[in-house]
This record gives C-alpha cells, sequence and structure tokens, in this order.
C-alpha cells in the first residue's frame, strides 16, 4: 500500500504534529476567553470585585475603633481604621467564607457537566480533542480562575483601602512592624494560599463534574459540602475529623501574619489541600476516561 | 454493546463501507444506530469487539484517526453565547493537528460551504435549526476529511437547504471522501448513496450497494385488460409464479421473464391488452420488509 493511498484524501499522515505545545495552548486560551468572557462570568466577577468595595464604603461610613473587634475577621476589622492593607486582608477572609467558594462552583460545575449539558462535549470530543488533554485544560482554566477571582477581591480591597484608609507600613499579629514593601508580600502570600485552597475545590467541582449533565447539580453539591464542612469545623465534639474537613485549613492564613512565618501551620494548609487536588483529581480522570458519552 | 441495563444495543455487526461511497445508515429509532455511530467515534466504549477505521484499529486508540473524519451526531451542539465563527474557531482551536497558518481562511471557507457567511457574526443561540444544522456540517467541513460521518445531515432543512446539503454530500464524495450518512429519509438515500446498511434491533440485516437492495425486491407485471381470466391463463402458461387477477387487472411475479415477449405472447393469443407495466417495489415497502412492520419501538 503507498503512501499516498494510506494518507488519503486529506494527505495527513498518523504522527504528524507540529509543536503540540503550541495547540495546547491554543485550547487553553480558547478555554479561558469561553469562561471569562462569558456575560454570565463577567457579571459574576463584577459582584466579587463589588464587595470589597462595599466592604470598605460601609468601614468608612461606619468606622470601628481601634483595637476593636474579636477573633477570626474580627482581629482585621480592628486595625483597618489604621492601616488600609487590613481592608484587603478583611475582605479576603469574608469573602472567603461563601461567595469566593461559590464563584469556583460555578465555573468547576460547569467545566465538564455544563459542556455536557450544552452537548459541546461531543462536539469537541469529536474535533478529537482529548479526553485527558481536555480535562486538564479545565482544570487549569480553574484555577487560574481561582487566582484571577483571589487577585480581583485582594487587589479591590487594597485599592479600596488606600483610598479611605491610610497606609503605611503594617502591623503584624505577632506585633512586630513590617515595611508597606513586606506587608504587601505577606498578603500576596496570603493570595496565593487562598488560590490554593480555592483550586482544591476546585478540583472536587471538577471531579463531580464528570458525572453529570447538570452543571447546577454539582454547584449545589459544592455549596452544600462548603456549609457542612464549616459547621462541622465548629462542632467540638467531632474535633477528630476536623483536620480532615476540605475547609479546616481555609482560614489558617494568620500564619503567615506572624513574625517569623508559622511554616509549619501554612505547610500543613497546603498538604490538605494537595491531598484534595490529588485524590479528585485522581476521581475525575478515572471518570472521563472511562465514561460513555451519551450527551 | 451492551448497556448497563443489560440491554443488548448492537449485536456484532460487520459494517464494510468501502472507500469512496456515499454509504446509506438506515434503521427505524432504537435499532442502534446512533450508538454505532458513537462507538465509532470514540464517545461510547464497545463492551466487547473492536473495530478498524481508515485503517487503525479502535484498541489502538482513534486519536490518531480522528482529526481524518468529520463528524455530526445527533444534532449540532454549539455555545449559544458565541457566535457561528467563534464557534467554529473554538472547535478549530481543540484540534490538536490544525493547520495554524490558514485558520481564518479554513474557517470562511467552511462557513461558506454550507451558506452561513452572512450570518457568521450573529450568537448561535439567534441561529434557526436550519442554520444549526448548517454549522454542525461546517464543522466538520473544518479541514479536508477521508471520512465524514453524518448522522440526519438534512434534518430540519427547508427544501433549498436539502437541495445544497445532497449537492455539498455529493461534492464531498467527488473529492474522495468516504461519506457515512444515517438517515431515515429513503428518498434521499436512494438519491445520494451508492451503497446501503439497514439496521434493525442491533442486528445489520442487509448490506450492499443500493442497487442490490433494490434487486431484493420482486417486480410485477401488471396488465390491464378486459379480458381478465384469459390474461391469466396467457401468463400461466409462460410459467408465471403468484398469479392473482382482479377486475380488469391482472398482476403476477415477473421473476426472469421479458415483459415485450409476453405483451406479444397476450397480442397473440387475441387477449386485448389495455395497458401493460413493470412496477418495481419501493425502497419503503424493502425497509419495512427488512426491519419489521410494527410502529412500537423495539425495547
Amino acid at each position: 500500500m503507498s503512501t499516498a493511498s494510506a494518507a488519503g484524501v486529506t494527505g495527513f499522515t498518523p504522527g504528524q504534529r507540529a509543536a503540540p505545545i503550541r495547540h495546547w495552548l491554543r485550547l487553553f486560551g480558547s478555554e479561558l476567553r469561553n469562561v471569562f468572557l462569558r456575560p454570565r462570568n463577567l457579571a459574576m466577577l463584577a459582584v466579587l470585585a463589588g464587595a470589597p468595595v462595599l466592604l470598605g464604603v460601609v468601614m468608612r461610613v461606619n468606622t470601628p475603633a481601634p483595637g476593636s473587634g474579636g477573633d477570626g475577621a474580627g482581629v482585621f476589622v480592628g486595625e483597618i481604621a489604621g492601616n488600609g492593607v487590613f481592608l484587603s486582608l478583611f475582605a479576603l477572609y469574608v469573602l472567603q467564607t461563601v461567595l469566593l467558594p461559590l464563584a469556583v462552583s460555578v465555573v468547576s460545575g460547569d467545566s465538564v457537566a455544563g459542556e455536557a449539558g450544552l452537548g459541546t462535549l461531543r462536539t469537541l470530543l469529536t474535533v478529537p480533542a482529548g479526553r485527558i488533554r481536555l480535562l486538564a485544560t479545565k482544570y487549569a482554566m480553574i484555577v487560574v480562575f481561582c487566582f484571577a477571582a483571589t487577585l480581583l477581591v485582594a487587589g479591590l480591597g487594597l485599592l479600596t483601602g488606600a483610598i479611605f484608609f491610610p497606609v503605611g507600613p503594617v502591623t503584624l499579629l505577632s506585633g512586630d512592624t513590617v515595611s508597606l514593601a513586606a506587608g504587601l508580600g505577606r498578603l500576596a502570600l496570603i493570595g496565593c494560599y487562598v488560590a490554593i485552597a480555592l483550586s482544591a475545590l476546585g478540583a472536587i467541582g471538577l471531579a463531580l463534574s464528570t458525572f453529570t449533565q447538570h452543571a447546577i447539580a454539582v454547584m449545589a453539591a459544592i455549596l452544600v459540602l462548603v456549609i457542612v464542612s464549616e459547621i462541622l469545623d465548629a462542632v467540638s465534639q467531632v474535633a477528630v475529623i476536623h483536620p480532615y474537613l476540605p475547609t479546616h485549613f481555609w482560614f489558617s492564613f494568620d500564619a503567615l501574619l506572624r513574625m517569623p512565618i508559622d511554616w509549619w501551620q501554612v505547610m500543613h494548609g497546603l498538604a490538605s489541600f494537595a491531598a484534595y487536588i490529588v485524590i479528585f483529581g485522581a476521581v475525575a480522570l478515572t471518570r472521563m476516561r472511562r465514561a460513555n458519552i451519551t450527551c | 454493546m451492551r448497556f448497563r441495563s443489560g440491554q443488548l444495543a448492537v449485536d456484532h455487526i460487520a459494517l464494510a463501507v468501502p472507500p469512496g461511497s456515499v454509504y446509506g445508515f438506515l434503521g427505524p429509532n432504537g435499532s442502534g444506530k446512533t450508538t454505532t455511530i458513537r462507538m465509532l467515534l470514540g464517545l461510547v466504549h464497545p463492551t466487547a469487539g473492536t473495530f478498524r477505521m481508515l485503517g487503525t484499529d479502535a484498541r489502538d486508540g482513534l486519536d490518531a484517526v480522528l482529526p481524518r473524519v468529520g463528524a455530526l451526531v445527533e444534532g449540532p451542539a454549539f455555545y449559544p453565547f458565541l457566535s457561528g465563527r467563534q464557534n467554529l474557531a473554538r472547535c478549530d482551536a481543540a484540534d490538536p493537528s490544525a493547520d495554524l497558518s490558514t485558520v481564518p481562511s479554513r474557517i470562511d471557507q467552511a462557513l461558506d460551504r454550507v451558506g452561513l457567511l452572512a450570518a457568521a457574526d450573529k450568537r448561535y443561540r439567534a441561529y434557526s435549526l436550519g442554520m444549526k444544522q448548517r454549522l454542525g456540517i461546517a464543522a466538520s467541513l473544518l479541514r479536508p476529511r477521508d471520512l465524514m460521518i453524518l448522522d440526519e445531515p438534512t434534518n430540519g432543512l427547508d427544501p433549498q437547504g436539502t437541495r445544497e446539503i445532497r449537492s455539498l454530500v455529493k461534492q464531498i464524495a467527488a473529492d474522495g471522501t468516504t461519506v457515512f450518512v444515517s438517515s431515515h429519509l429513503l428518498a434521499e438515500v436512494e438519491q445520494i448513496c451508492t451503497h446501503v446498511g439497514v439496521m434493525s434491533t442491533g442486528k445489520l440485516v442487509f448490506q450492499g450497494t443500493l442497487a442490490e437492495l433494490r434487486s431484493r425486491g420482486e417486480s410485477r407485471i401488471l396488465i390491464r385488460t378486459t379480458d381478465a381470466t384469459g390474461a391469466a391463463e396467457v401468463l400461466g402458461r409462460l410459467g408465471l409464479a403468484d398469479i392473482s387477477a382482479g377486475d380488469g387487472l391482472v398482476s403476477a411475479r415477473l421473476g426472469e421473464h421479458a415483459p415485450e415477449k409476453i405483451n406479444a405472447e397476450l397480442v397473440r393469443t387475441g387477449v386485448p391488452v389495455a395497458g401493460l407495466e413493470t412496477v418495481r417495489p419501493s425502497l419503503e415497502d424493502l425497509f419495512v420488509e427488512l426491519t419489521g412492520e410494527g410502529f412500537d419501538v423495539n425495547g
């Protein structure tokens, strides 16, 4: 059989693949455009952007006395009047409870289930986009979204804080004062920590997404998971399971606001997130490979 | 391919599609046509057995051969919030072996071939059913293909659209692409297909050229005459089988006999022949004969 007839009409020979990285970047770029330019997602990002601004306005109007506030988010509240950087931290803390996980649940639920619901999953797979290639692209998109959302919240919190309140050297929780630049560096680290925490949630969302054609079911499941986890985390009778709950280490980033940084606590949190990513990533991979696509 | 519920959807069919042909895949609802197509495209995993497509065994992985296959399965599926052009750009971006230097021209060319160039920038949610169908076909035309698998390509199209798609399929086949069309529209299949495969409850009950399918049915000779008994007697004498004589109408199975010889014999005997014709069974009759009369879907 001559090469010409084996190649057929298209002149395409198997194994002919120019620069697979370029092609993967094309798919990744298309995926990012699909998510970040979609009107519904833009509206969601607008809400996420508005929240820290709203918090700033509220704090400005009803300025809390310095040093007031209890533990948890309250720790930051007292510091806001003195240093606008703490508004950013406060915003991250508050939005991490529900709004940021909500946004991640929407995007991760949509990733595979949304495509299945529209039927575009079969369109993509017959191109062929490749099941594993597509799954990897979807997760990469989710991670980018988590970082973008965190950046949006932290960035706008900082901007609003800088406008409404004085900004200067940052007093850490351990009592020491660091320069503004170092303080902003700590803020960046905290942002990364929060984004990784959200990426772990995104991995759970991606895994659930491969089991259904209804994105809204995944959204609901993730929200229920977050709420139940946060409730259980507050119940001391089940303290034995606390370290295994997905949300347990979400707010441990106060470790990054100490001098010296409490790396042990930080690593503990990152290990928890890594475990969730690996486990649910494996679930998503297995499901994606073996499923019969009937959408 | 056996579903999880235990139902056998496709039972060891031996599809043989000659290269360069236009193969019509027929069958009633629930006969396993779409499941077969999904298996060919790698969307569904067979529970047993394998197949070869364009020289590649399915067990070796279809990702290498699927770029040479254009497909439209169970209706077009695109993003409602993107325009037609953006949707095609996304399909092309997902292709791991697309020619990166010709992307805009290939998209324009595909849109032009299906007649959607003017509506390319409208949102997909604003498209009519026919336009959606055309976009689905455009996606399969984004690059030259060795094989096109089209599931009901003229679904929802107006008569002009149907004609265009029919001539498009002929053009594509003339370029050397093998076309595999799954359809309910027998008239369509008769017009464009060279080969036919008929499915019924998971089994392939017929496979061959269209001519072979047509010759399966028995032609009958129909004679309009005032002397029915006389005509029937002549036909019997000539050796025709299955003679039925009615009021002014006599018919018999034609078999190998030549109609003109029968006519000559009738005239010689003195039977008045008002009209004589050969009646071939329609494709619909053949199809129903192969797949069963029942209206209810099988299981």
